[in-house]
Protein backbone atom coordinates (compact mmCIF):
# COMPACT_ATOMS: atom_id res chain seq x y z
CA UNK A 1 0.00 0.00 0.00
CA UNK A 2 1.55 3.30 -0.90
CA UNK A 3 1.10 4.48 3.43
CA UNK A 4 -0.05 2.85 6.08
CA UNK A 5 -3.57 4.86 6.78
CA UNK A 6 -2.72 5.59 10.60
CA UNK A 7 -6.20 5.18 11.94
CA UNK A 8 -8.74 5.30 8.93
CA UNK A 9 -10.89 2.68 9.53
CA UNK A 10 -13.12 2.23 6.40
CA UNK A 11 -10.96 2.41 4.26
CA UNK A 12 -12.72 1.53 0.19
CA UNK A 13 -11.05 -0.51 -2.12
CA UNK A 14 -9.51 -2.39 0.49
CA UNK A 15 -10.28 -2.62 4.35
CA UNK A 16 -7.57 -2.21 6.99
CA UNK A 17 -8.18 -3.79 10.03
CA UNK A 18 -8.32 -1.22 12.23
CA UNK A 19 -6.98 -3.34 15.60
CA UNK A 20 -4.34 -5.28 13.59
CA UNK A 21 -1.66 -4.09 11.27
CA UNK A 22 1.02 -2.14 13.44
CA UNK A 23 -1.38 -3.04 16.53
CA UNK A 24 -2.83 0.11 16.65
CA UNK A 25 -5.58 0.04 18.45
CA UNK A 26 -6.14 -2.10 21.69
CA UNK A 27 -9.84 -3.65 21.89
CA UNK A 28 -11.08 -2.51 25.25
CA UNK A 29 -14.82 -2.68 26.68
CA UNK A 30 -14.16 0.35 28.76
CA UNK A 31 -12.86 2.60 25.08
CA UNK A 32 -16.50 3.45 24.36
CA UNK A 33 -15.06 5.90 21.75
CA UNK A 34 -13.42 3.09 19.96
CA UNK A 35 -16.22 0.79 20.33
CA UNK A 36 -18.98 3.08 19.32
CA UNK A 37 -17.09 3.56 15.65
CA UNK A 38 -18.18 -0.30 15.50
CA UNK A 39 -21.70 -0.10 16.04
CA UNK A 40 -24.74 0.95 14.12
CA UNK A 41 -27.26 3.97 15.11
CA UNK A 42 -29.86 1.06 16.16
CA UNK A 43 -26.80 0.33 18.31
CA UNK A 44 -26.06 -3.35 16.62
CA UNK A 45 -22.91 -4.68 16.21
CA UNK A 46 -21.94 -3.84 12.39
CA UNK A 47 -20.57 -6.85 10.38
CA UNK A 48 -16.56 -7.40 9.67
CA UNK A 49 -17.51 -7.22 6.04
CA UNK A 50 -18.38 -3.62 6.18
CA UNK A 51 -15.95 -2.11 8.96
CA UNK A 52 -13.14 -4.40 7.74
CA UNK A 53 -12.35 -5.71 11.06
CA UNK A 54 -10.14 -9.31 10.76
CA UNK A 55 -11.87 -12.41 12.26
CA UNK A 56 -9.97 -12.87 15.28
CA UNK A 57 -10.66 -8.87 16.27
CA UNK A 58 -14.22 -8.94 15.13
CA UNK A 59 -14.62 -11.34 17.84
CA UNK A 60 -12.49 -9.98 20.20
CA UNK A 61 -15.07 -6.57 19.22
CA UNK A 62 -17.96 -8.52 20.07
CA UNK A 63 -16.93 -9.74 23.71
CA UNK A 64 -16.19 -5.99 24.52
CA UNK A 65 -19.63 -4.54 23.52
CA UNK A 66 -21.49 -7.34 24.98
CA UNK A 67 -19.36 -6.16 27.88
CA UNK A 68 -19.32 -2.69 27.83
CA UNK A 69 -23.45 -3.33 27.20
CA UNK A 70 -23.71 -5.57 30.27
CA UNK A 71 -22.33 -2.53 32.62
CA UNK A 72 -24.59 0.07 30.82
CA UNK A 73 -21.13 2.42 28.78
CA UNK A 74 -23.14 0.88 25.66
CA UNK A 75 -26.96 0.88 24.85
CA UNK A 76 -28.62 -2.74 23.60
CA UNK A 77 -30.87 -0.46 21.37
CA UNK A 78 -30.55 2.72 19.84
CA UNK A 79 -28.29 5.34 21.01
CA UNK A 80 -28.03 8.03 24.33
CA UNK A 81 -31.13 9.59 23.21
CA UNK A 82 -32.98 7.14 22.45
CA UNK A 83 -33.99 5.70 26.00
CA UNK A 84 -34.43 9.23 27.50
CA UNK B 1 -2.38 -15.23 41.75
CA UNK B 2 -4.71 -14.25 39.07
CA UNK B 3 -5.20 -10.74 38.20
CA UNK B 4 -9.32 -9.32 37.74
CA UNK B 5 -10.80 -6.24 37.08
CA UNK B 6 -14.43 -5.75 38.60
CA UNK B 7 -16.51 -2.58 37.84
CA UNK B 8 -19.45 -2.00 39.52
CA UNK B 9 -22.71 0.73 39.72
CA UNK B 10 -23.43 2.25 42.60
CA UNK B 11 -27.07 4.10 42.94
CA UNK B 12 -27.02 7.68 41.81
CA UNK B 13 -28.46 8.83 44.89
CA UNK B 14 -25.02 7.82 46.88
CA UNK B 15 -22.77 10.92 47.45
CA UNK B 16 -18.96 10.55 46.18
CA UNK B 17 -18.49 9.89 49.73
CA UNK B 18 -20.57 7.13 50.69
CA UNK B 19 -19.86 5.77 47.11
CA UNK B 20 -15.98 5.69 48.33
CA UNK B 21 -16.80 4.35 51.73
CA UNK B 22 -18.49 1.61 50.31
CA UNK B 23 -15.54 1.51 48.06
CA UNK B 24 -13.36 1.08 51.08
CA UNK B 25 -15.83 -1.86 52.36
CA UNK B 26 -14.90 -3.90 49.67
CA UNK B 27 -11.53 -3.46 49.62
CA UNK B 28 -11.74 -4.54 52.68
CA UNK B 29 -13.58 -7.79 52.22
CA UNK B 30 -10.88 -8.25 49.54
CA UNK B 31 -8.00 -7.92 52.00
CA UNK B 32 -9.60 -10.09 54.73
CA UNK B 33 -9.83 -12.91 51.76
CA UNK B 34 -6.45 -13.52 50.66
CA UNK B 35 -6.78 -10.50 47.66
CA UNK B 36 -5.14 -7.06 47.12
CA UNK B 37 -6.40 -4.25 45.55
CA UNK B 38 -4.06 -3.02 43.28
CA UNK B 39 -6.23 -0.12 42.27
CA UNK B 40 -9.87 1.69 42.56
CA UNK B 41 -10.68 4.16 40.53
CA UNK B 42 -13.92 6.38 41.09
CA UNK B 43 -15.52 6.69 37.62
CA UNK B 44 -18.14 9.58 39.31
CA UNK B 45 -21.88 9.75 38.39
CA UNK B 46 -22.19 8.91 34.65
CA UNK B 47 -25.60 8.46 32.81
CA UNK B 48 -26.45 4.79 32.42
CA UNK B 49 -27.10 3.68 28.68
CA UNK B 50 -30.32 2.52 29.82
CA UNK B 51 -32.25 2.45 32.81
CA UNK B 52 -31.00 -0.03 35.75
CA UNK B 53 -34.16 -0.52 38.22
CA UNK B 54 -35.07 3.01 37.73
CA UNK B 55 -31.94 4.46 38.28
CA UNK B 56 -31.29 6.60 35.20
CA UNK B 57 -27.32 7.54 36.39
CA UNK B 58 -24.63 5.69 38.43
CA UNK B 59 -21.48 5.65 40.38
CA UNK B 60 -18.89 3.83 38.55
CA UNK B 61 -16.33 2.52 40.68
CA UNK B 62 -13.32 0.16 39.53
CA UNK B 63 -11.10 -2.08 41.05
CA UNK B 64 -7.83 -4.24 40.13
CA UNK B 65 -7.67 -7.13 42.09
CA UNK B 66 -5.11 -9.56 42.65
CA UNK B 67 -6.45 -12.62 44.21
CA UNK B 68 -7.74 -16.34 43.99
CA UNK B 69 -11.00 -17.13 42.80
CA UNK B 70 -12.31 -17.38 46.01
CA UNK B 71 -11.34 -13.75 46.73
CA UNK B 72 -13.75 -13.20 43.96
CA UNK B 73 -16.82 -15.31 44.93
CA UNK B 74 -16.86 -13.73 48.05
CA UNK B 75 -16.42 -10.20 47.14
CA UNK B 76 -18.99 -10.97 44.62
CA UNK B 77 -21.52 -12.56 47.27
CA UNK B 78 -21.18 -9.13 49.27
CA UNK B 79 -21.78 -7.12 46.36
CA UNK B 80 -25.00 -9.33 45.79
CA UNK B 81 -26.34 -8.42 48.77
CA UNK B 82 -25.72 -4.94 48.96
CA UNK B 83 -28.92 -3.08 47.84
CA UNK B 84 -26.63 -0.07 46.72
CA UNK B 85 -24.62 -2.05 44.18
CA UNK B 86 -26.69 -2.10 41.13
CA UNK B 87 -24.72 -3.82 38.98
CA UNK B 88 -21.12 -5.59 38.96
CA UNK B 89 -18.74 -7.52 36.44
CA UNK B 90 -15.56 -9.05 37.09
CA UNK B 91 -13.20 -10.20 34.04
CA UNK B 92 -10.12 -11.95 34.77
CA UNK B 93 -6.94 -10.09 32.96
CA UNK B 94 -3.22 -11.67 32.15
CA UNK B 95 -1.85 -9.26 33.68
CA UNK B 96 -2.62 -5.83 35.34
CA UNK B 97 -2.21 -2.53 33.51
CA UNK B 98 0.05 -0.51 35.29
CA UNK B 99 -1.21 2.88 34.07
CA UNK B 100 -4.57 4.48 34.58
CA UNK B 101 -7.37 2.66 32.47
CA UNK B 102 -8.76 4.52 29.55
CA UNK B 103 -11.35 5.99 31.40
CA UNK B 104 -9.79 7.96 33.71
CA UNK B 105 -7.12 9.19 30.99
CA UNK B 106 -9.39 11.38 28.52
CA UNK B 107 -12.31 11.14 30.82
CA UNK B 108 -14.26 14.28 29.02
CA UNK B 109 -14.38 12.41 26.00
CA UNK B 110 -15.55 9.51 27.32
CA UNK B 111 -18.88 11.06 28.98
CA UNK B 112 -21.07 10.86 25.96
CA UNK B 113 -21.29 8.83 22.82
CA UNK B 114 -19.43 10.74 20.22
CA UNK B 115 -22.27 12.52 18.05
CA UNK B 116 -20.44 12.99 15.75
CA UNK B 117 -21.13 10.27 13.20
CA UNK B 118 -22.81 10.74 10.56
CA UNK B 119 -26.49 9.20 9.70
CA UNK B 120 -26.43 6.39 7.60
CA UNK B 121 -29.54 5.60 4.90
CA UNK B 122 -30.79 2.34 5.09
CA UNK B 123 -28.95 0.64 2.24
CA UNK B 124 -25.65 -0.57 3.47
CA UNK B 125 -23.26 2.33 3.49
CA UNK B 126 -20.44 1.95 1.52
CA UNK B 127 -17.93 4.82 2.23
CA UNK B 128 -18.36 6.22 5.84
CA UNK B 129 -16.43 8.86 7.44
CA UNK B 130 -15.78 9.39 10.22
CA UNK B 131 -14.69 12.45 12.43
CA UNK B 132 -12.75 11.01 15.33
CA UNK B 133 -12.68 13.52 17.96
CA UNK B 134 -15.21 16.12 16.35
CA UNK B 135 -18.76 16.22 17.94
CA UNK B 136 -20.40 18.39 15.50
CA UNK B 137 -24.07 18.79 16.59
CA UNK B 138 -26.35 18.07 13.73
CA UNK B 139 -29.36 19.70 14.47
CA UNK B 140 -31.69 16.93 12.57
CA UNK B 141 -34.25 15.95 15.24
Amino acid sequence: MSEAPARRPFARRRKTCPFSGEGALAIDYKDIKTLNRFVSERGKIMPSRITGVSTKKQRELALAIKRARMIALMPFVGDENYNK
Amino acid sequence: MAFYETVFIARQELSPAQTEELAKQFTSVVNDNGGKVERTEHWGLRQLAYKINKNKKGNYVLFHISGNGATIAELERIMRLNEDVLRFMTVALEELPSGPTIMMQDNDDNDSAPSGRTRSGRAPRKETSFENDSNTEEGEE
